[in-house]
């Protein structure tokens, strides 16, 4: 393995790590990184990332904010859908 | 309804604060809502959700925005935070990615530097790192071509890396860049 194996692979990193790839160059970086160990921490560290980004960011919706939004489609919704649920109850 | 977290989740991120957010989601909701007749069957739900709520922030928000400082994005190499951390000498200790994240990253950091990227960066990481969108999918939200898309996803994510470096050697954790100049 060369140092030019490394530079090539993680030049592609976030097309791997963004699943953006065809199946043979996904394999030809799978198989550098199965034998590659300092590619490998380097491709870990960069999928944990983005995890931590992702999990650092949600926020969850408020159950006021739900039944605003409900309410508000359900305005929206207009006449002839009222008149089915009274039609029909269960 | 579905996705109501997400979408309320990128909303936060767009508008700064969670009274615009909610005003934000419910708009989205009552135009796809009065749209869905015009909604392709086999398109993606999702990706045309977020659309409408792009578009919405886009045209009825940005613009009443008052819009905290924004960092200048500057230019940091691939694997920046990683290299910061030490690289492989970090695992050598016996430490995982996970634990060294754990420790480096807080989830208000996380905030804080999403907030500071300039929005096309911002909106660009958001949907590809928070939403899990494709190239394709983020191209169609945002109207814009794949190489576009790749190049703000590029620099975004650099821009992220680099900030939260910074919130890292402002709490004592790594040392200080020379090379970055702290100050947005």
């Amino acid at each position: 393995m060369t140092d030019h194996d490394c530079s090539d692979v993680l030049a592609e990193l976030n097309l791997y790590l963004d699943r953006e790839m065809g199946e043979i160059d996904l394999a030809r970086v799978e198989m550098h990184l199965r034998r590659c160990s300092p590619c490998l921490e380097a491709f870990d560290f960069e999928a944990e990332l983005r995890r931590v980004v992702a999990r650092g960011c949600r926020e969850r919706a408020s159950e006021e904010l739900r039944a605003r939004i409900l309410e508000a489609l359900e305005a929206c919704a207009g006449e002839v859908e009222r008149d089915e649920d009274v039609a029909s109850p269960e | 309804m579905p996705f109501m977290d997400a979408l309320y989740t990128a909303a936060v991120r767009m508008t700064h604060n969670s009274a615009d957010a909610e005003d934000l989601v419910q708009e989205t909701y009552l135009r796809a809502y009065r749209g869905y007749p015009r909604f392709e069957a086999g398109t993606n739900l999702r990706a045309w959700l977020y659309r409408i709520l792009t578009n919405t922030y886009i045209n009825a928000y940005r613009s009443k925005q008052r819009r905290p400082a924004e960092t200048d994005l500057g230019e940091v190499e691939n694997l920046y935070l990683y290299r910061r951390l030490g690289g492989l000498e970090a695992s050598e200790r016996g430490r995982s990615a996970e634990d060294e994240l754990m420790d480096l990253v807080t989830d208000e950091e996380v905030k804080a530097a999403l907030d500071a990227l300039p929005e096309q960066f911002r909106v660009a990481v958001l949907l590809a790192d928070v939403e899990g969108f494709s190239y394709r999918e983020m191209s169609e939200i945002l109207d814009v071509p794949i190489g576009t898309v790749m190049s703000r996803l590029h620099r975004g994510r650099k821009g992220l890396q680099r900030l939260l470096g910074e919130f890292a050697a402002n709490r004592g954790l790594v040392a200080a860049d020379d090379q970055v100049n702290a100050e947005p």
